[in-house]
């Protein structure tokens, strides 16, 4: 009776999961879904007298495999959507004709076969569940148990493989970071020094608080542009911040008619970051480090050099997200 | 009297007999491999290697004639020709002796006339060395003791005829006329070559003497077929109809050829096949041996029509050589009593024959190569050599009493009468029409005006033309009397041949003979009347249908024309049209429906993965229904 | 109760199977591929009990290793290839085609 209403609640829970799983707009929910069904399935095992399979689905699966899901989905972009817009003609259609084919054809033979009652397990696993196993892995399956090992270290070689990138030119030194940082003062009057910290007269060091001037206006260059953005769309961004913002941009169009180009880059910080770049002005150069622009280093934005700045440098990506 | 047996002997110089083939095909191989290098004794050594075949033609003669007449049958084995099928050996008996007599004679002769005939022509060397090759390539026809041996020497002769008809390659016409020669001949040489297959399937042997002594008998049927495919390769290399048209075609050539090829040796090659197979596959009064005659009579009027009307001088002798081998072949039809005086008739037109056409290349050579006998006239003055040569030729041919062509013709026409009166006095009408034409050609030629072109400046011909024609008229005169009286050649031929038990006599006046002579002299007293006495228009009248008929040929080439060329043509459009739409229509319409469909099939490879993963779900569904279907799972 | 539970397992595999063929981005694709294997595992892990004995539940364990090693890989591949094309869309990746 037990295993009934475990069962039924499971099944409900892990079949909605599933259609939140395919269904959902993000990816970031199809991976909790996804996770949920992983749990309920190792909870069906438990039930099933799999206990060592119900602990490895929950820390390999649950544990492993999602959390390299979630990483690669930070990786690589997490907050675009999915366009549910098919583009492949009659893909959709026949996906689901088939699916909806395939589902009746093996309900109906699960359905129409006339099974025996469950041997159960308990003859096999007269010595307990996991040394059942061991015996079995150990003796019968010990050559494909042995095989696996060259699988996952021929997949881990693969993903080293993959993953790695070469670098074409030697690794710019902290002296060639100085360097063609005043080179950039220089020709473009940039400013050499680390964005400002929060300052004197700070009364926060959090992310969303611009460093103040000594006369007690915001420094703009102290300013989130991706939080301001939001914050400006929602209508709850300070009056001060708003008014250096506008003062800055003035100063902006100024420079426009001087270097046309460098100001499309140097003006990008508002109008054209976007939520998996930088916002940072000098376009960093790591695309997948993700943006800490408003208070990373000018001109040296590597991820490194973010810690090094007086904001709170591991707060910003999390925020940022 | 049966032929004798054939029998094996190597000794003296019949065990040497194969240099009579081997020394002018030596000449043929050194001038042709040599090049431009023997152009400067090519002519000598085309000659030496001639005169030198003749020298051993004839000392093998007399070694022959030291055997006792029963024994004159004798086998030189050379090699294994084909293994297991036949071994290559020369056949030394009285008919091919005197057929080795004729071409290396005759031809060496004529090789001595081509050296001046053939003086001022830039490819002299190569001249003669198809001159050798052909020469050759005849004997190894007339001296193989094997059909298969003989069929080589067939297409050898062949081939030389086609070499040297085309001679003069940039002539269009000659080259025309060599391509008709060989694709005639090719009609004739295939009907020769079933008729060796089907030889061997009969006797399983090809050797005439395998086939003689062979145990098997087949039906009256094979024997007729063979005998009448035979009589199809003697039809086209011999020109005797249908296989006629190839002939007058072929004066395109220089005129040493026509004179050893188309008149005194190779197209009586035909009359050597009917007369040594006679007794295997022409018996008297046999179907083949029926076919043979008829075949003989309707050439040898067909070639006297034509005669007559033709006014190229080479043309009209050509007539004349179809009309000539048409008695030939007309006696080798009657069975052993005319297969002596055919071969008789063979040798002695070899030599008058070549001695006229000698004499027309002669007469050419002094008028600047002009053939139309309407520019000639009164010539006898200004080449008197060439003119009492060519007398000689003229007075043999249409049977003069006591030349060599009375005695031969003669012959034939007495033993035709003897076997069936219908051919003999068709026989006799070809008589008088020869007498009519070959006075009209010598009237044309020799008397009357003259009607030169502006620029002819006729003179004789020197010493080295002249001399083989003397030679040839000598022959001419005196070898028909020789052969004939006293059957002198009938009983040297009979080992080889045959003869029938009673030996025929000679009657002067026999009402044949009487009757043949007043027709030839009424032909010759008409010719005088129309061309020696009146005047000889220089352009010729348009003239009756039958002039016109004759002129044409008997229409022999708008026959063909009609009845292959046409059907031909319209075969090969239409095989044409079949294959450009019908094969190519299907195998460009598969090709095309592929290429279509599969560029329409290439858009299922979308490069979407979801596609092909889509292509593998539907898959996996529709193969757990059909488990279903079938009831396995 | 087997029967119940290898009805959810069919209807686990279709739905992943179906997400597979309409999801574009590359991650959720491979997440409906995982999820098409846990279906699987729970087939086994069901026949395990049914015929009573553990052969279904090793094999369940040795996908979940295979299952591992794939993601590994898959995943590797799209981040590699979102390195270079910025897009993580299987559709995106479509030029092997006519």
């Amino acid at each position: 009776m037990g295993e009934t209403i475990t069962f039924w609640v499971l099944a409900v829970v892990s079949v909605t999961a599933a259609l939140g799983l395919v269904f959902s707009r993000r990816a970031v929910y199809s991976a909790l879904m996804l996770g949920t069904v992983m749990l309920s399935l190792a909870v069906l095992y438990a039930v099933q007298d799999a206990p060592f399979l119900a602990a490895v689905q929950i820390i390999v699966y649950t544990g492993a495999v999602m959390m390299l899901f979630l990483f690669v989905l930070m990786l690589v972009g997490v907050d675009s959507s999915d366009s549910l817009v098919e583009t492949i003609r009659g893909q959709r259609f026949w996906a689901i004709v088939a699916g909806l084919a395939f589902a009746a054809l093996l309900g109906l033979g699960v359905g129409n076969a006339v099974l025996a009652a469950p041997k159960g397990l308990e003859a096999v696993t007269a010595a307990g569940n996991v040394p059942s196993l061991a015996e079995l892995i150990f003796t019968r399956y010990v050559f494909a148990f042995e095989v696996t090992s060259a699988l996952l270290i021929t997949a881990a070689l693969g993903a080293m493989v993959l993953a790695h990138r070469e670098r074409a030119e030697p690794k710019p030194t902290q002296k060639d970071l100085s360097r063609a940082r005043f080179v950039e003062f220089g020709e473009h009057g940039r400013n050499p020094a680390p964005l400002p910290g929060p300052g004197t007269y700070a009364r926060h060091n959090a992310i969303d608080m611009p460093a103040l001037l000594p006369d007690g206006t915001v420094a703009p260059l102290s300013v989130n542009r991706v939080l301001a953005r939001r914050e400006a769309a929602e209508g709850t961004l300070a009056p001060e911040i708003v008014k250096a913002l506008e003062a800055e941009a003035l100063e902006a169009e100024e420079r426009v008619s001087e270097e046309p180009v460098r100001h499309a880059n140097g003006a990008g910080g508002v109008t054209g970051a976007n939520g998996t770049n930088s916002a940072n002005g000098t376009n960093s150069a790591n695309g997948t480090n993700s943006a800490n622009g408003a208070n990373g280093a000018n001109g040296a934005s590597e991820a490194g050099s973010a810690e090094e700045s007086p904001a709170t440098g591991p707060e910003t990506g999390k925020e940022a997200k | 009297m049966e032929p004798a047996k054939i029998i094996e002997h190597s000794g003296g110089v019949i065990g040497v007999s194969w240099l009579l083939i081997a020394l002018p095909l030596l000449g043929a191989a050194v001038l042709l491999l040599g090049g431009r290098r023997t152009d400067r004794f090519g002519h000598l050594l085309g000659v030496a290697t001639a005169v030198a075949s003749f020298v051993v033609g004839v000392l093998v003669f007399v070694q022959l004639l030291g055997f006792d007449p029963a024994e004159r049958r004798l086998a030189v084995p050379l090699y294994d020709f084909i293994p297991g099928l036949t071994k290559m050996g020369l056949l030394i008996d009285p008919l091919s002796i005197s057929f080795v007599l004729l071409i290396t004679g005759v031809g060496s002769l004529i090789h001595i006339y081509s050296i001046g005939y053939m003086a001022h022509d830039p490819n002299r060397r190569r001249f003669f060395a198809y001159l050798n090759l052909f020469v050759a390539a005849m004997l190894l026809l007339v001296l193989a003791d094997n059909y298969v041996g003989l069929y080589v020497g067939w297409e050898g002769v062949g081939l030389a005829s086609y070499l040297l008809i085309g001679f003069w390659q940039h002539k269009p016409a000659a080259a025309t006329a060599a391509k008709k020669a060989f694709i005639v001949n090719r009609v004739g040489d295939f009907g020769l070559a079933i008729g060796i297959f089907t030889i061997f399937t009969a006797f399983n042997s090809v050797s005439f003497a395998g086939v003689m002594a062979s145990e098997a008998h087949p039906s009256q049927g094979t024997l007729t077929a063979i005998g009448l495919l035979l009589l199809l390769g003697a039809c086209g290399k011999s020109a005797q109809l249908p296989l006629q048209s190839w002939l007058l075609d072929a004066m395109e050539g220089p005129t040493p050829v026509s004179a050893l090829i188309h008149a005194a040796t190779m197209v009586t090659a035909g009359v050597y096949l009917v007369t040594r197979s006679g007794a295997m596959f022409f018996p008297e009064g046999s179907t083949a041996a029926i076919a043979v005659t008829i075949v003989g009579v309707a050439t040898l009027l067909a070639g006297a029509i034509i005669g007559t009307a033709k006014d190229d001088i080479k043309k009209a002798l050509a007539g004349s050589t179809m009309s000539q081998i048409g008695y030939m072949m007309l006696a080798a039809g009657i069975g052993p009593a005319g297969y002596a005086f055919a071969i008789a008739h063979l040798i002695t037109h070899g030599f008058f024959k070549a001695d006229m056409f000698l004499g027309a290349g002669s007469v050419m050579h002094a008028m600047n190569d002009e053939v139309n006998m309407r520019k000639y006239g009164g010539l006898r003055k200004v080449m008197p050599i060439t003119f009492a040569t060519f007398l000689v030729g003229y007075l043999a041919i249409i049977g003069f009493p006591l030349l060599s062509g009375y005695f031969t013709k003669d012959g034939i026409i007495e033993s035709v009468m003897e076997h069936s009166a219908t051919l003999g006095w068709l026989a006799v009408l070809g008589a008088g029409i020869t007498g009519f034409y070959m006075s009209r050609l010598v009237f044309m030629t020799f008397f009357g005006q003259k009607r030169w072109e502006a620029d002819a400046h006729p003179h004789e011909s020197p010493a080295v033309m002249t001399w083989p024609l003397i030679i040839l008229s000598v022959g001419s005169i005196f070898l028909g009397a020789f052969l004939i009286l006293g059957n002198r050649f009938m009983t040297f031929l009979a080992p080889a041949v045959g003869r029938p038990e009673e030996l025929p006599s000679f009657h002067p006046f026999s009402v044949a003979g009487l009757a043949t002579l007043a027709l030839v002299a009424a032909g010759a007293a008409f010719a005088w009347v129309k061309y020696g006495k009146a005047e000889v228009p220089v352009v010729a009248p348009r003239g009756s249908f039958l002039t016109t008929f004759a002129r044409r040929d008997l229409y022999g080439d708008a026959l063909n024309e009609a009845l292959f060329m046409r059907p031909g043509q319209w075969l090969t459009r239409l095989a044409v049209f079949f294959d450009n739409r019908g094969i190519d229509g299907l195998v460009n319409g598969l090709a095309a429906g592929i290429g279509g469909t599969s560029g329409r099939l290439r858009r299922v490879q979308t490069g979407f993965v979801r596609s092909y993963a889509l292509s593998i779900f539907v898959g996996a569904a529709i193969l757990v229904g059909a488990w279903f279907v079938v009831g396995n799972l | 109760m087997t029967t119940h539970y290898l009805v959810l397992s069919a209807l686990l595999f279709v739905i992943g199977g179906v997400g597979v063929l309409v999801r574009r981005n590359a991650i959720v694709v491979f997440m409906c591929v995982e999820l098409m294997l846990n279906a699987c595992n729970l087939a086994f892990v069901t026949f395990a009990r049914q015929n009573g004995n553990l052969d279904g539940q090793i094999i369940a364990f040795f996908v979940m290793i295979v299952a591992a090693a794939e993601v590994v890989i898959g995943l590797a591949i799209i981040v590699t290839i979102f390195r270079t094309r910025r897009s993580a869309s299987v559709d995106d990746v479509n030029l092997l085609k006519y």
